[in-house]
């Protein structure tokens, strides 16, 4: 049923097999084949822009008001690579491994392999680009650790390396757009797939500006939009980050797999009251310095500094010695709600828990103390520590101070998890395509290589090697036989059709006029989803969040008001296709969520733990992907594709 | 840290679409807690006027952590508002007290017409980039990233240009619309490093060129710029640029 494709033979030589045997199109073909690339940020620039590059016709899109806004932008940490550069005992393997158990072995092996495989190419290529790594004096690359790993595989640009990643990608993808060979139309979203003989063939845009519907077609479609995480209403992601590209895929006949795997961050900046609108991450690079703790006596009022060091309980050091602070995220976002649900939760909200920097500014001091020979008093050592911190971190910790009006170099930042990456997302075989022949789904909007939890400074990384260096290949295998296919004028009926339907979709909205807004919904659907749905999850309640679901989505088709016209800019028409959205898929990540009856990665259902507390697997029953076609209103079919596993033996997954 | 509520007046631009002409209009925002972000203060606002079947204020925004480079506004007279470094989405109302009125413009600049209200089109930032923002190197053309080492100095140097947002604080800053702030930063970006180097000249040559053809005034060194930018880009890029360009279009070959 589901084949993905997966070459045959051992597994470090998949990828290069593929590439040695993979058809090729000639560039003269090149030149008359048009590819259209939904979303600008790290796997959709750098596609657009290599696609380019070869020669294919390419059009791009955002719905931002230029290519580099996109919100890989916001990548804080860092992207990893096996480029062993530590000589810390780093290779292609550990990179895999790492990735495969980050994700709780519920990845295929055939995908990251080859992403770590690829992961060297990107640092070099981006280094080429100009892209500013940070550098160790004698001008070589430096790097630092992540969670779930015990090397230090990451590169970074101080708290910005997703900005520089994806400005490397915008620069080279308007390279292009001066060439000719990129078209780009910003201000623009996808509003339907057109399919022609059960092939992608081209999509509806609406230009946000005008309100007009756009036809384009394309011999492929290539979707790089992002992930789901705003269905939560508060995450990490832009305002704008939205599933309704991938969603009308889905609606299209795509398969949407694992849409329960999401990603619970554990460092954010607690929320501060209803009106917020969004939350912010606090890099998990700052747990490579930072402590994070609580009081050991419950409800303690006392200020963090007038605790005492016997009295702090540095809670991941305590359960995890072996990775301590450095644990993958959802095991640290597991234990921070442990330790505020169990009642030991500090600032106003007791929804919170300690980063703690104090430790890491007087290391630091005393290290630059001795770079310099100096005998330096207590106040020195403390300012030369302090200076070194904001070299590494400055951007992240005035941002908290801005946010907080609190001072992270004087008191402990306060954290706590928030919504952060979906692991799911549209099904691809190993080429990047989705089960609809000529549509591909990139970066977060795929499902494929992070299993049930994404490690730190992953990404990036996944994002880079689709664009630059899978598609370029996996592409021309599918376009090679389609170099006979003229370009189908978009008066086709296909066309009009999908047109219209987006029509009357867009008239519908707009002839509710109904009295709740539609950020009243979105926020609505956010809390179902974020209590029965978010860190922790059983049966019964997500049987409720399903009917909760269905009952929302009625009461928003009958009752939202959408102010404005249609032909004119109307943020609040977009916000609301964009929530229609959101409600399908909310329901679809409850029944999915419902469905796994083990807890992995970022999925903890809370029937099953070990007496620890710690994820319970059931590979017997759950190996796994779990895709879903959707087969009408409220009505979707499993389809499975078994996880074999050649290399790696899944185990229990311990950081102890 | 102490909280709490105020209320404010709000002065805000309101303009249909880039054709029609605009004007100000007056509305209360009441009971904003302090620890709201500006933009926060905007939804609680806009959601009022949906409600009462009135047009929401259309403004740019997206990441609001203050790096995507989408947010715009100019407040009581100055891009992004009163804080130093910052970005509109990163202003909290903690900046204004009780009775307070603030008057919220879009960008002004003829390079950057009004699209909606508060948005305008700042598609000139492209246009700029792709004139020569770049280094020209294909995917896969690249040696090990070690192969060729940069100078720490250089490299922070090169960092610091590159921390640019591109959100046009600059030119709505500037008396006469430059835009040589944000070309400045994007070529000390590339030309500090080693592999910018082979495309200097053109690069300078033809960026300052798309820049007068996009209708950005000129420069006249007053520091606008760099007082308002939220990433605290460094008006000696300008000095810098400027010296290439002299350097470039004396020595250019045709």
């Amino acid at each position: 049923m589901l084949n993905s494709k997966i070459p045959a033979g051992p597994l470090e030589t998949k990828w290069k097999n593929y590439k040695s045997t993979c058809k090729l199109v000639n560039p003269a073909n090149k030149r008359s084949l048009e590819v259209i690339v939904i979303g600008t940020g790290l796997a959709g620039a750098s596609a657009a822009a290599s696609l380019g590059e070869l020669g294919y016709k390419v059009k791009a899109f955002c719905f931002q008001d230029s290519p580099r806004r996109a919100h890989s932008i916001a990548a804080q940490g860092g992207i990893n690579a096996a480029k062993n550069y530590q000589n810390d005992g780093d290779s292609v393997y550990r990179l895999f491994y790492d990735t495969i158990k980050g994700g709780d072995y519920r990845a295929r092996e055939g995908n990251v392999h080859r992403l770590a495989e690829v992961s060297t190419n990107i640092i070099d290529q981006c280094v080429a680009q100009g892209v500013p790594f940070a550098r160790e004096y004698g001008g070589l690359l430096s790097n630092r650790s992540f969670g779930g790993t015990q090397v230090q595989r990451t590169f970074y640009a101080a708290g910005q390396t997703g900005q520089q990643l994806l400005i490397g990608a915008y620069q080279a993808l308007e390279r292009q757009v001066a060439l000719g060979n990129v078209t780009m139309y910003a201000r623009h979203e996808m509003q339907d797939i057109v399919m022609i003989d059960g092939k992608a063939r081209g999509i509806i845009a609406r230009n946000l500006i005008t309100g007009e519907l756009e036809r384009h077609f394309g011999h492929a479609v290539l979707l790089c939009s992002g992930g789901y995480g705003n269905v939560f209403y508060l995450s990490t992601n832009a305002m704008g980050s939205n599933v309704t590209a991938a969603w009308k895929a889905h609606r299209k006949g795509a398969y949407f797999s694992n849409p329960c795997f999401t990603q619970i961050h554990p460092t954010c900046i607690p929320v501060s009251g209803d009106h917020q609108s969004k939350l912010t991450l606090m890099s998990e690079s700052l747990r490579n310095d930072g402590r994070i703790w609580v009081p050991k006596q419950k409800g303690d009022t006392r200020k963090p500094n007038e605790i005492p060091e016997e009295e702090r309980d540095y809670y991941l050091e305590r359960r995890y010695p072996a990775f301590g602070n450095l644990v993958p995220r959802d095991v640290a976002s597991r234990a921070a709600k442990e330790r505020c649900d169990a009642g030991y939760g500090v600032g106003t909200s007791k929804q919170a828990v300690y980063l703690d920097y104090a430790a890491a500014i007087q290391r630091y001091g005393k290290i630059e103390a001795g770079k310099r020979g100096i005998n330096a008093d207590a106040d020195t050592i403390t300012q030369m520590g302090k200076d070194v911190v904001k070299e590494k971190y400055g951007n992240l910790f005035d941002m908290y101070a801005k946010i907080t009006g609190e001072n992270p170099y004087e008191v402990p930042m306060r954290i706590y998890p928030a919504v952060h990456y979906t692991m799911g997302g549209l099904w691809v075989d190993y080429e990047l395509m989705t089960n609809i022949p000529g549509l591909y789904a990139l970066g977060e909007a795929n499902f494929s290589d992070h299993g049930a939890n994404r490690l730190g400074a992953s990404a990036l990384m996944q994002g880079l090697a689709d664009g630059y260096f899978v598609i370029p290949y996996t592409i021309g295998n599918y376009l090679a036989d389609e170099i006979r296919v003229k370009a189908i004028s978009t008066d086709h009926p296909a066309f009009a059709e999908a047109e219209s339907k987006v029509r009357d979709r867009i008239h519908m909205l707009m002839n509710i006029k109904g009295t709740k807004t539609v950020e009243s919904f979105h926020k609505r659907l956010g809390k179902i989803i974020w209590d029965k749905c978010g860190m922790a999850r059983n049966a019964e309640g997500l049987k409720q969040a399903i009917k909760e679901v269905q009952q929302l989505k009625q009461e928003f088709w009958s009752d939202v008001r959408i102010p404005g016209e249609i032909n004119e800019m109307n943020p609040e028409l977009d916000k609301a296709n964009r929530v229609a959205d959101f409600i399908e898929l909310g329901e679809l990540m409850c029944i999915d969520a419902l469905n796994r009856e083990e807890s992995c990665g970022g999925h903890f259902r809370e029937e099953h733990q070990t007496e620890e507390g710690e994820a319970l697997r059931h590979d017997d029953k759950f190996m796994y992907v779990a895709s879903w076609e959707m087969k009408g209103e409220h009505e979707w079919q499993l389809h499975k594709e078994e996880l074999n596993y050649e290399v790696v033996k899944p185990s229990q997954r311990s950081y102890k | 840290m102490e909280h709490k509520n105020i209320n404010v007046k709000l002065k805000v631009w309101r303009q249909k679409n880039s054709k029609e002409k605009g004007s100000f209009e007056t509305y209360n925002a009441n009971n904003i807690s302090q620890e709201m972000s500006f933009l926060e203060m905007f939804d609680v606002l806009n959601e009022q006027l949906i409600v009462e079947g009135k047009d929401p204020v259309a403004f740019d925004h997206d990441c609001r952590e203050g790096i995507c480079g989408m947010c715009s506004m100019y407040i009581n007279g100055r891009p992004h508002g009163p804080w130093q470094a910052n970005t509109t989405c990163q202003l909290h109302m903690r900046a204004f007290n009780d009775g307070d009125t603030i008057v919220v413009e879009p960008w002004r600049a003829n390079a950057f017409p009004v699209v909606k209200d508060l948005m305008v089109d700042r598609s000139a930032f492209d246009r700029i980039i792709q004139a020569g923002g770049y280094i020209s190197v294909n995917t896969g053309n690249a040696v090990d990233a070690n192969a060729l080492p940069v100078d720490k100095a250089k490299a922070d140097a090169a960092f610091a240009a590159a921390a640019c947002i591109g959100c046009g604080a600059c030119v709505a800053a500037c008396k006469n619309s430059s835009a040589m702030l944000f070309v400045s930063a994007k070529a000390a970006h590339l030309n500090q490093l080693p592999q910018g180097e082979p495309e200097k000249k053109t690069r300078v040559i033809n960026m300052v060129a798309q820049m007068d053809k996009e209708g950005f005034g000129a420069c006249t060194n007053t520091g606008a710029c760099e007082a308002v930018c939220p990433k605290e880009i460094s008006i000696t890029n300008i000095a810098r640029l400027n010296a290439d360009y002299a350097v470039a279009t004396l020595t250019a070959s045709k």
